[in-house]
């Protein structure tokens, strides 16, 4: 079980939050425009990083507030959790190769 | 007993061979697809100068943790063809494979406990027996017929109101399976190499020309990826994305029992499902852990919640102990179906997403895969299974529809 510390709340198990998957995924903003391989990637493609992944979490039981959250997915190792529209804090040394950094969009995100 | 009265060690079933500088097709991944495919390719195809490269050893990976759950009551036509393929074939392959491995059909009862489920299932049922796929729909009295140690009273949160039951359905052993295929393959002429990593592709422009590994490069003129859980990893290797998400899945076991459980049970509602082993351990499983991960491990309420299932369905568990608890890492789709099929690189093949539930598939996946990599065009069972279906929007949306994943 996972100990997450809510922004909020404080640490709490794992069972009162839910998952929200990849973190930064910008509305489009043009959705009229997109082709159908655009939209494929907004819908349906995410990142599956094995190593440090930035993802979304609720605190579904306690304030109902969403976060982020620096996680590195094979040893479950919780690095940074921060507010949501802020971005993705600089941890290049825990980085898998690979993974997306600084090329990932980081503004204007939506919940 | 001194080691003086230890019988002879058995035959190995296959060689060891180092890798060799090239091959017609080079299998990434050594559990049950790759081996099946492989053995496909030189059975059905010709294809014996392959290799299947694994980097820790044979069906390590998710191929001995899952739950052995094979049926094919699956809602959509296209699954359903895939799958009742895939059980036709579990129907023959002891014999063709030369190899008892314990492929029991003793049935599998998926249980409603909701109207909606009702509702669902009776569908399911309907859609299957239009699909020439073996389903019936039991009331709870018939349910408790078939497996006498269920609860249908209502004392419980969630009772038992019917379930769909699947007669040729049932579990085989896994690890034997593997090793059934590996013998076949190594007899074949496929070389199986273990603890040999794949690092990275080499391309001539889009096209893949060979393989990096722990053990050195090796040409070879075609690639089929059987990577499960780390299918993203690869594609990312190879430069392309998958809509591919890994996430740990558990599994546990009691210690021994005398036989008490005669069928395969599954539930989607309270999330549990349950048989008892050859040898006599109760097999369960449940869910996905809801977060992305590759960590061979889950979260303890997960089994927590499971139990708590297990035993309000079936009471006589509660003083039963958990001996041995694992996971895995699954590669779940959005539509809950998996794919197999071309990929945007050039004579590289694709064969993921199998998820939760890729076990029953083992046999029509390396049949169709191997198809898909000789002729460089899919078979007719794994056309649907496209991976431009994301972009098209023909999914094939098996959640819930599929009962439950496994
Ligand atoms: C707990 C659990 C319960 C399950 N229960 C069921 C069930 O009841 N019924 C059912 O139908 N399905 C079930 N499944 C799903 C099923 O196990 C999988 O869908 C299926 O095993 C996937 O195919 P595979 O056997 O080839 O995968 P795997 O055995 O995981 O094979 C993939 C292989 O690729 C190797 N690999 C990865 N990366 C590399 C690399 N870079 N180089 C070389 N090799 C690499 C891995 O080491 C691994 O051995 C379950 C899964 C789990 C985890
Ligand atoms: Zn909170």
């Amino acid at each position: 079980m996972l100990l997450i510390s809510c922004p909020n709340c404080g640490p709490r198990d794992e069972t009162e939050f839910h998952y929200g998957g990849q973190a930064h995924i910008a509305y489009p903003e043009n959705p009229n425009d997109l082709s159908d391989r655009e939209w494929a990637e907004y819908l349906f493609y995410r990142e599956n990083t094995k190593g440090t992944f930035a993802e979304r979490w609720v605190h579904s039981t306690g304030c109902r507030q969403w976060f982020n959250m620096l996680r590195d997915t094979v040893s479950y190792d919780i690095h940074s959790i921060y507010a949501m529209g802020q971005p993705r804090p600089d941890t290049q040394s825990g980085l898998a190769p690979g993974a997306p950094t600084a090329s990932a969009p980081t503004s204007s995100e939506g919940v | 007993m001194s080691a003086d009265h230890l019988p002879e060690h058995p035959d190995f079933l296959w060689r060891n061979p180092d890798p060799k500088k090239s091959y017609d097709a080079v299998i990434v991944g050594g559990g049950g697809h790759g081996l099946a495919t492989a053995y496909f390719l030189a059975k059905n195809h010709g294809m014996t100068n392959i290799a299947i490269l694994e980097k820790g050893w044979l069906a390590g990976g998710n191929m001995a943790r899952n739950t052995t759950i094979i049926r094919s009551n699956y809602l959509w036509d296209e699954s359903a063809a895939i799958y009742e393929h895939a059980l036709k074939l579990w129907e023959i392959l002891p014999e063709e494979l030369e190899y008892d491995f314990l492929f029991s059909q003793r049935g599998v009862m998926n249980l409603a406990h909701t109207l909606g489920d009702v509702r669902e299932s009776v569908r399911r049922v309907g859609a299957n027996r239009l699909n020439g796929v073996d389903a019936e729909w039991l009331d709870p009295q018939q349910v408790k017929e078939l497996c006498p140690i269920l609860n249908i009273n209502d004392n419980i949160r969630y009772p038992v109101m019917g379930a769909t039951y699947q007669p040729r359905a049932g579990i085989a052993k896994h690890d034997h399976v593997a090793w059934a295929f590996a013998r076949k393959c190594d007899e074949l002429g496929v070389d199986i190499i273990q603890n040999c990593e794949v690092t990275g592709f080499i391309k001539d422009g889009n096209r893949v020309t060979g393989v990096k590994t722990t053990r050195g490069d090796i040409n070879t003129e075609k690639v089929g990826l059987c990577a499960a859980g780390h299918s993203s990893v690869l594609a990312e290797m190879a430069g392309f994305r998958l809509p591919i998400q890994s996430h740990p899945l558990q599994a546990l076991v009691s210690e021994l029992h005398e036989p008490v459980h005669p069928t395969v049970v599954m539930s989607n509602h309270v999330h549990v499902y349950v048989s008892q082993a050859h040898k006599g351990e109760l097999v369960m499983g449940a869910g996905v852990d809801s977060y992305n991960g590759y960590g061979q491990r889950g979260s303890f309420h997960v089994i927590e919640e499971q139990m708590a299932a297990a035993v309000e369905l079936f009471p006589i568990f509660a003083r039963a102990h958990v001996l041995r608890t694992w996971g895995g890492i699954v590669d779940t789709t959005l539509d809950a179906s998996p794919i197999v099929g071309l990929s945007p690189v050039e004579n590289m093949f694709v064969n993921c997403g199998w998820g939760t539930g890729g076990f029953k598939g083992t046999p029509a996946a390396g049949l169709t895969f191997a198809h898909t990599i000789a002729t460089g065009a899919p078979h007719k069972l794994n056309k649907p299974f496209a991976l431009e279906r994301f972009e098209t929007g023909a999914l094939i949306d098996e959640h819930g529809a599929a009962a439950v994943a496994h």
